[in-house]
């Protein structure tokens, strides 16, 4: 029988796509393994972990089982060693037609948010790009709004369903929007790095793993792009995701460019953290684009944030929001970035930078 | 050879972000640009113009305003602009706006040698799914996250970025690129181009140009064609007030980090 | 009078703004500072058409109106007056009178250089005892034996002048005697190109503002040119460099505009950031009612420079109407940028902030392309005050 995204009872368990760059599994697939178990639990499904790829070590398949998978299948071609959108929406698609997952998470990683979109057009189903929250029960979507959002929530008629509830901010974070794709599966998401919490690793459940080898169907034919090159950066770049302490600065430095980034190192190094920026500093180039947190950057929420002569755009905020404890340091009394501070000075970043070092290495030293 | 570039007028959300009473954006109250990414996708398609002399078709699906849009394009170089337009393509999720935009771009005709282009994401939407669903619907091979192009007869060989790095891809024409604004800094209009931007033909496509093409259906398009659906919109809480610190001297400084110290944070 | 911008005029607005914005003012302080001529900032307009913005496209121009000049040199002029001032001299001084009195043949050969940007031009007719008052001129121009024309003299303060390729020269070329037997100068203008013969630029001016734009003294040691470079008439000079000044004072009111309504802009933000008695001081009055003024002066003065302009455009009169918005505006500019330093305060005298730097600017056009009093001069004469 031909394959109809639109019979949705036919459709079963929870997947993630599990990328894998030079033969290792990417972080982001242990953070959407994690969400994906809870979402199984509470439909009572399968958890499924999708790995394409040539020759992975089987230790690196059954880890996955450590972050909750039940069973991985396992597309393992020559021509999937390095990523074309052709040759992984082939067997990806084919896969899903055969085996007809409910739901299906992918990382929305540069390589994830090319490859989604175009197995979604092909399946004839929806997709919500780059998630930040999901549920399928709706009395726990109920308890996630109560602490994000201004609805009254015990107030609001919410509809029954299952159906994956896949929130993402709108508008460089203004709004929040759920989506839901009622009528079409799989209920397809790409999800934010960083953004979910990765469980702790499970020997138990790593050594309970199923691997099922997948009969891949591909030659070269079905591909019409030739990888010619995979490069990594030289410089090594900053890890503002796994950062307990960031450091960053905004507009606020233009004053002296060198003098205020500099100030920001000697500040994230007595902090044991990392600099990071808003956008605009990315905009000026005064930064690589790797230090930028916020809607269009990364996405963090370290244990301390310090926010330097950074006015804070909403799109900064819906980066940084969600951190610990916030400083804030800004000229102007008015800038947004006080209304989510947890502490805030009114003053010129270069007087109370160094002000700040030398008090937290005195009472560094105190210890 | 030709490139069809596919645009988008979006709020510029940079500035003051106008929210309606309801707590959904006021988009009539907010300035309109054109969205970063297409802009950068406009230029290389007006620096292949350049080198080869090519005609460039830029297309945007949107409300009657957006006609302004494609004028300023025009101005910039581009030499003629489709502008899809119609009630019933409403309310379109990327799904629906990828089969709408592939129709019209089938209707303009996508020929041997010719480039799709579009930016990689809308800053409104952030979802950066319409160019890769074009060019599926379009069944057009795809490079998304492009920051460097170089032309040569068929082959386009380009620069594709990754997280940590990036990866060169040869591909041949037709075929669709989704452009970074770091590829380029795109040009500003001419005071020439200015003055000729309103003679050079600019098209409507509506429900009744595209409703023969297969893409054109109820179930697929506009609002009730759209696989997803809004099922809450919300704004996030405003965070509890946070402590200002009076003064920003060195006693300030100090009680601040003897208060960090006594919560144990540092 | 219809006192809508057209959608392209609206369009060009919007494209000179987000130019000066981004390519202009970050280079503003620089240019002051080091006397830089910005070169490749009129490399850059040159190929967006801003060096010839209201000549027909089959000379090279961009073909747009005078209106969309002004606007060009206002927008420019808001961030950066030297920026500005490049524009209008190059236009209206040296482009409009080949434009309006050259044959064909000159035009085919100056337009499309000067309009495309690849040669910048300027005009000559400042001698050190001759401004305004043009029968003071010295340079002379005689013919010689081959038909060329062999000038000899100096001119002083010519806008452009070290970076520019073409020049707008005006000569005395005879001496006629009126019916009481007074004696009275022939002047006739030329073309002259820095590479002739005997043309040599002289020394550079160190001035109080508009310190990028290039201010030197031309030479003429037995300049040699060739009789085809006579522009218009011979001893019909006179009539040339004053239309030719009609039309360079709308720019000089558009450049005097812009820099009243940067400093506006600039004393705007300023006032609302800046606290002093725990008040920002756009909330005392006197802020208020300061800004309020000066910014209905401001609107005052550009609508006699876009009326100019649009007289201009449409071939009426415009000698008066250039006159009233040059003197409006450029009283309007040395008053506003004045004010708006005192709003300032101290930061406004020093060189961290832009509005000293427009006070300095504003200034020149009260003085160059006929002081203030020639204007009075001028629009009292067109009342038939005499």
């Amino acid at each position: 029988m031909a394959f109809n995204s639109s019979d949705t009872a036919a459709f079963k368990g929870v997947w993630v796509f599990c990328e894998q760059r030079e033969g290792v599994i990417m972080s982001t697939s242990y953070q959407l393994l994690s969400e994906g178990r809870k979402l199984a639990n509470d439909l009572g499904v399968e958890l499924c972990g999708v790995v394409l790829g040539k020759d992975i070590k089987e230790e690196y398949l059954k880890a996955l089982g450590g972050y909750g998978a039940d069973k991985v299948y396992y597309c393992n071609h020559e021509l999937l060693d390095v990523y074309t959108t052709d040759a992984y929406t082939k067997v990806i698609c084919d896969l899903v037609e055969d085996k007809k997952p409910e739901i299906f998470l992918i990382g929305a990683t540069n390589i994830g948010r090319d490859l989604g979109p175009r197995c979604a057009a092909r399946l004839h189903t929806g997709l919500t790009a780059d998630c930040t929250h999901l549920d399928v029960d709706v009395a726990k979507y109920k308890e996630f709004l109560k602490t994000t959002s201004t609805i009254d929530v015990d107030n609001t008629v919410f509809e029954e369903n299952t159906n994956l509830k896949m929130t993402r901010p709108a508008f460089g974070g203004h709004l929040m929007a759920t989506i839901i794709c009622p009528r079409f599966r799989p209920q397809m998401s790409t999800v934010r790095p960083g953004v979910m919490q990765t469980q702790p690793y499970d020997e138990a459940g790593a050594a309970k793993t199923v691997i099922e080898n997948v009969d891949v169907k591909l030659d070269k034919s079905d591909i019409h792009v030739e990888v010619l090159e995979v490069k990594k950066a030289a410089k090594k770049l900053v890890d503002l995701i796994g950062a307990d302490v960031v450091v960053s600065v905004g507009r606020g430095i233009s004053k002296d460019v060198e003098g205020g980034l500099k100030l920001a190192e000697e500040l994230a190094g007595v902090l044991g953290g990392v600099v990071g920026s808003s956008r605009a500093c990315v905009d000026a180039g005064w930064i690589t684009a790797d230090h930028q947190v916020g809607q269009t950057g990364k996405t963090v929420h370290p244990r301390i944030y310090v926010a330097l002569g950074i006015s804070g755009a909403i799109q900064h905020l819906a980066g940084m929001q969600d951190s610990e404890c916030i400083i804030a340091v800004n000229k102007n009394d008015s800038a947004p970035i006080f209304d989510v501070a947890s502490y805030g000075i009114v003053g010129d970043l270069y007087k109370v930078t160094p002000m700040l070092i030398e008090a937290i290495r005195a009472a560094k030293a105190e210890k | 050879m030709k490139c069809i570039v596919c645009v988008k007028q979006v709020p510029d959300t940079s500035g003051v972000v106008a929210v309606k009473e309801d707590g959904t954006m006021d988009r009539a109250a907010m300035a309109t640009i054109t969205n970063h990414d297409d802009l950068a996708a406009v230029e290389a398609a007006l620096r292949i113009k350049d080198a080869t002399g090519c005609k460039v078709v830029v297309v945007s699906m949107g409300p009657p305003p957006a006609e302004g849009m494609l004028r300023e394009l025009l101005a910039m170089g581009c030499d003629e602009a489709v502008l899809v337009s119609a009630r019933e393509f409403g309310g379109s999720d990327t799904y629906a706006t990828s089969q709408i935009l592939a129709a019209a771009i089938k209707k303009i005709g996508v020929e041997d040698g010719d480039i799709v282009f579009c930016g990689r994401q809308a800053i409104d939407g952030d979802t950066a799914q319409v160019g890769p669903q074009i060019a599926e619907k379009l069944n057009l091979p795809q490079v998304s996250y492009v920051a460097e192009i170089n032309v040569e007869g068929k082959d386009v060989t380009v620069k594709r970025l990754l997280e940590d790095g990036y990866m060169t891809i040869k591909v041949q024409t037709p075929c669709l690129l989704t452009c970074v604004k770091e590829l380029n800094d795109a040009r500003y209009m001419s005071v020439g181009g200015i003055m000729e931007c309103y003679q050079k033909p600019l098209e409507v496509y509506n429900y009744e140009t595209l409703k023969d093409d297969p893409l054109i259906d109820v179930t697929t398009i506009g609002l009730k064609g759209s696989p997803t659906n809004v099922y809450k919109s919300f704004s996030p809480p405003v965070k509890g007030a946070g402590m200002m610190m009076e003064g920003a001297d060195k006693a300030t400084v100090e009680k601040l980090v003897s208060i960090l110290n006594d919560k144990h944070i540092i | 009078m219809d006192l809508h911008l057209s959608k392209e005029q609206e369009m060009l607005r919007k494209m000179y703004r987000d130019f000066a914005e981004n390519e202009v003012k970050p280079l503003a302080e620089w240019v002051d500072e080091n006397e830089a001529f910005p070169e490749e900032t009129v490399k850059k307009m040159a190929k967006l058409g801003m060096m010839g913005i209201y000549f027909p496209k089959e000379y090279g121009g961009a073909g747009a109106d005078v209106l969309s000049y002004v606007m060009a040199v206002e927008e420019m002029s808001k961030v950066c007056g030297t920026t500005g001032v490049i524009i209008s001299a190059h236009t209206s001084l040296c482009c409009a009178p080949i434009y309006e009195n050259g044959t064909e043949e000159q035009k085919m050969k100056y337009l499309p250089k000067l309009c495309s940007g690849e040669w910048i031009g300027a005009f000559g007719l400042t001698e050190p005892g001759a401004g305004t008052d043009a029968q003071g001129q010295q340079t002379t121009a005689v013919k010689d034996e081959n038909g060329n024309w062999v000038l000899n003299g100096s001119k002083i303060f010519i806008t452009n002048a070290g970076y520019a390729n073409v020049f707008v020269i005006f000569a005395i070329t005879g001496v006629s005697t009126d019916k009481r037997g007074r004696k009275k100068k022939e002047i006739s203008a030329f073309i002259v190109e820095r590479t002739d013969p005997g043309f040599s630029v002289g020394k550079h001016e160190k001035k109080m503002g508009i310190k990028g734009s290039s201010t030197c003294e031309l030479i003429m040691e037995d300049c040699v040119i060739p009789a085809d470079r006579l522009l218009g008439k011979q001893g019909k000079g006179f009539g040339i460099a004053m239309k030719t000044l009609d039309g360079g004072r709308i720019g000089i009111a558009s450049q005097a505009l812009g820099l009243a309504e940067g400093a506006i802009e600039e004393t705007i933000k300023y006032t609302k950031e800046r606290v002093q008695f725990g008040k920002r001081i756009s909330q005392f009055q006197n802020t208020q009612f300061q800004l309020a003024d000066m910014h209905a002066k401001t609107e005052a003065a550009k609508w006699l420079v876009y009326s100019a302009a649009m007289k201009k455009q449409n071939h009426e009169p415009y000698t008066m109407d250039a006159a009233m918005a040059k003197l409006v505006a450029a009283e309007t500019a040395s008053d506003v940028t004045r004010r708006c330093v005192q709003l300032f305060g101290g930061y406004g005298y020093t060189r961290e902030y832009p509005v000293e730097r427009m006070m300095r600017d504003a200034k020149i056009t009260e003085i160059y392309e006929g002081t203030s009093e020639v204007q009075r001069m001028v629009i009292s004469a067109n009342l038939g005050v005499n």
